[in-house]
């Protein structure tokens, strides 16, 4: 067998014998029952002091959510004035300037977020400081705050009837001492020791063999690349991101790399069904998004191997496949496998310019992102996929005729309209953006921006549109990988973005956590015949289901003018 | 409300030593005793750097193996990729160009032996490697310019070949720098 087909299936197999146990771990964790990393205890209880928090103090939802915006408004303010005058603070040794207005505002948010949308680009727009204290720091947290969302919603659903949903701040610090930093500590150093530099030696000049004068940007990067990918962040530490040859130096890092971004959505999931003991629950899930997963890489797989058809006219061979944009110590295979993950986790890390994909390709990675909930970003992608249950819960109800339930709650009027909002709000962003983008180039492509409008795609006709459509759907999946082509630091799309990446992603952490706050206050029902049983294989096929006519109904139009009419002007 | 506040700026403090200070600084000190130290592997000759290990260089003399083309000309201060569609009429006449180039430096090869990666843009514009095939095609023209065998030219591609890792996964490559700094060292022996 290829030895590029047997490299990303050995990956996966290790993927998942990592981030099974580690969900079973997490449950135990977060239970606050015995595990082998409590000799951290003492360190989790000096920051508690440090900072003046109890612990034990008990929240409801609604304590939860003021917590969780009012932490994440503090570090927005504090990343905000760094990014803004890092040209006049320490640790910038290559003299890069401040950012502007703008840009800093998309910045912070986008790594507040857990998005990590870039449109700078890490060489020459970031000092050290924004890149380890502000950047890389939000890296931490906010893949945090994620898993620490998503505790609250599992707590709702251990005790039968409760209004008490735990502490914020002991889910939070413990996704940091016991899951994130030591995971952080291993992949940090197998990257250093295969090449990333992690030292704080400033750019570097030297005489090539040719006799060419050349520079090269270093720095601490494989500290922040760890935490790239374990948090599902994605943001880089150069501009290329892990196709960097001192981002991803070889194909054994990037196996690596692969392993940390999918580890911890897993885990969360099998998490899930241990924590609220109901394990067939949570492999059910783990499930549908395996399928989910599969019939996005596949096809992804297949177009990349089989090359550029118009390549193919020219008359060279493509016995690799696809080579634009990609590395050969990769090859398309683990390029077509890390797309398919990075979209559909949220990453948005890229170890090849999806720009340059085939146009089913980039079909597929714009589904994974309007979907968000296979696997799914930190903490986030079981939120999602939450909403989706709820949805499906409700649709089979009404096919049955009975109030729906979940997990022994009724599901009611209120709970579902929360559910229905989430679920409207991804396509009404999606849309609206790009529509608004594509108006503006359209009618007002003189308009004195740094980047002119009518400058500002990369390729002409429906690759062109691909690439607006891909910008908005990546901000609103809080995904942050880009058809980098684009002209995206400009006032129009630094605001734009930053507005949508923000509202998507509060508003699925809101909304999931008031459902299951509300639903965990109410009477619990018992298990009977007519209960509708929500870890069957029949109710899985439902969730797949709903999944999919969901997205295909909000979507299929603007995929249409996209990349699959691409598609059908290749084949001419 | 106000207790809240207190606490999250506390917190963030807090944290700002450990995730930022302490552990990077540890990585960084573990990188030390990494090849390169942690600041990226060097290739040195009689003394001098003359390129990263990881990072591609520009070769455009015939008398060297070539790399992929670059969307930034292997200008390491920055990096970037073509991000041109795959439909684009503009990419369509630039590799058509690069397959021209390659025919006329390398008149004994067929346009049906030019592999993909030899005429499209890497997605760093720093790529390394290039083919096994990338480098075959090239042994003739080196050879005649250097004025040696082309089987030693051959043995040079041989020894510098990448197999895939652990021998099962990934694709075969060949580091471009290495190979030419190999073909420098047998010019120079000779």
């Amino acid at each position: 067998m290829n030895t590029e087909y047997l490299g990303i299936i050995a990956t996966f197999i290790l993927t998942l014998v990592i981030a099974i146990p580690l969900g079973k771990y997490l449950a135990k964790v977060f239970a606050g029952e015995k595990v082998w990393t409590d000799f951290l205890k003492p360190l989790e209880s000096g920051i508690y002091k440090l900072s003046g928090i109890n612990p034990k103090e008990q929240m409801d939802w609604k304590q939860h959510l003021k917590v969780l915006l009012l932490i994440n408004t503090v570090w927005l303010v504090y990343g905000f004035f760094v990014l803004l005058y890092q040209d006049k603070l320490p640790l910038n040794p290559d003299g890069n300037p401040g950012m502007t207005h703008d840009l800093a505002f998309n910045t912070i948010i986008s790594f507040v977020a857990n998005c990590n949308l870039q449109h700078y680009s890490g060489e020459s727009g970031v000092s050290y400081l924004s890149q380890q204290y502000v950047l890389m720091f939000l890296q931490f947290v906010s893949a945090a705050t994620g898993i620490a969302a998503a505790v609250v919603l599992f707590k709702a659903f251990r005790d039968k009837t409760t209004t008490t949903l735990g502490n914020f701040y002991e889910f939070f610090v413990k996704a940091i001492t016991r899951l994130l930093l030591p995971l952080s500590i291993v992949v940090a150093l197998l990257l250093t020791f295969n090449g990333t530099p992690a030292s704080y030696e400033g750019k570097d000049q030297f005489i090539s063999m040719q006799g060419d004068t050349v520079n090269v940007s270093r720095g601490p990067a494989a500290q922040m690349i760890a935490i790239k990918h374990l948090g599902t962040n994605g943001g880089g530490y150069f501009g290329v991101n892990s196709a960097h040859p001192l981002e991803n130096p070889s194909y054994f890092t990037n196996m690596v790399e692969m392993i940390a971004q999918t580890i911890i959505p897993i885990a969360m999931v099998i998490c899930f069904g241990y924590f609220i003991r109901r394990r067939k629950l949570g492999w059910m899930i783990f499930g549908v998004m395996t399928i989910g997963m599969l019939l996005l890489m596949i096809p992804s797989l297949t177009s990349e191997l089989g090359g550029n058809p118009a390549l193919a006219k020219l008359g060279i061979t493509q016995k690799t496949g696809a080579m634009e944009g990609k590395e050969v110590r990769f090859g398309p295979a683990a390029t077509a496998y890390w797309s398919t993950l990075t979209t559909i986790i949220s990453t948005g890390s890229v170890n090849g310019m999806h720009d340059s994909t085939m146009p089913l390709t980039g079909l597929w990675q714009l589904l994974g992102m309007m979907i968000n909930g296979l696997y799914g970003g930190c903490g986030v992608g079981i939120l999602n996929y939450f909403i989706y249950l709820i949805i499906a819960v409700f649709i089979s109800g009404l096919m049955v005729g009975r109030t729906p339930e979940f997990l022994g709650h009724k599901v009611e009027a209120r709970e579902i309209k929360i559910a229905a909002i989430i679920t409207l709000l991804s396509p009404f962003l999606i849309l609206a953006g790009t529509a608004l983008a594509s108006y503006i180039f359209t009618n007002n492509g003189d308009a004195a921006w740094a980047i002119q409008p009518k400058n500002w795609l990369n390729n002409p006709q429906f690759h062109g549109f691909s690439e607006m459509l891909y910008e908005v759907t990546s901000s609103n999946a809080n995904n942050g990988s880009g058809f980098e082509g684009l002209g995206d630091n400009n006032m129009f799309w630094n605001l734009l973005t930053g507005v949508i990446i923000l509202l998507g992603r509060f508003l699925p952490i809101i909304g999931p956590l008031a459902i299951a706050g509300l639903l965990a206050k109410k009477k619990f029902i018992p298990e009977s015949a007519g209960t509708l049983k929500t870890d069957t294989k029949t109710f899985a096929l439902m969730t797949f289901a709903v999944i999919l006519i969901l997205n295909a109904l909000s979507y299929f139009p603007a995929l249409a003018l996209g990349p699959i009419a691409e598609y059908f002007t290749m084949l001419k | 409300m106000k207790k809240y506040i207190i606490q999250s700026v506390r917190l963030t403090v807090v944290l700002l030593v450990l995730l930022c200070v302490v552990y990077p600084i540890s990585i960084a000190l573990a990188g030390k005793f990494s090849k390169g130290n942690g600041g990226g592997e060097k290739i040195t000759k009689n003394g001098k750097v003359i390129g990263y290990a990881l990072i591609g260089q520009s070769f455009t003399k015939p008398q060297y193996f070539w790399g992929r083309p670059s969307a930034v000309n292997y200008n390491a201060a920055g990096s970037g990729g073509s991000n041109k569609g795959p439909s684009n009429p503009d990419y369509l006449k630039e590799v058509s160009n690069r397959i021209d180039t390659l025919l006329k430096y390398n008149p004994s090869i067929k346009k049906s032996d030019i592999p993909a990666d030899m005429v499209t843009a890497s997605g760093s514009g720093l790529d390394p490697n290039i083919s096994e095939q990338g480098a075959i095609i090239q042994i003739k023209r080196i050879a005649a310019y250097r004025k040696i065998d082309e089987r030693k030219v051959a043995e040079l591609v041989v020894a510098n070949t990448q197999k895939p890792f652990l021998g099962f996964f990934g694709p075969t490559t060949v580091n471009v720098l290495k190979l030419n700094f190999a073909l420098e060292e047998f010019g120079s022996r000779k």
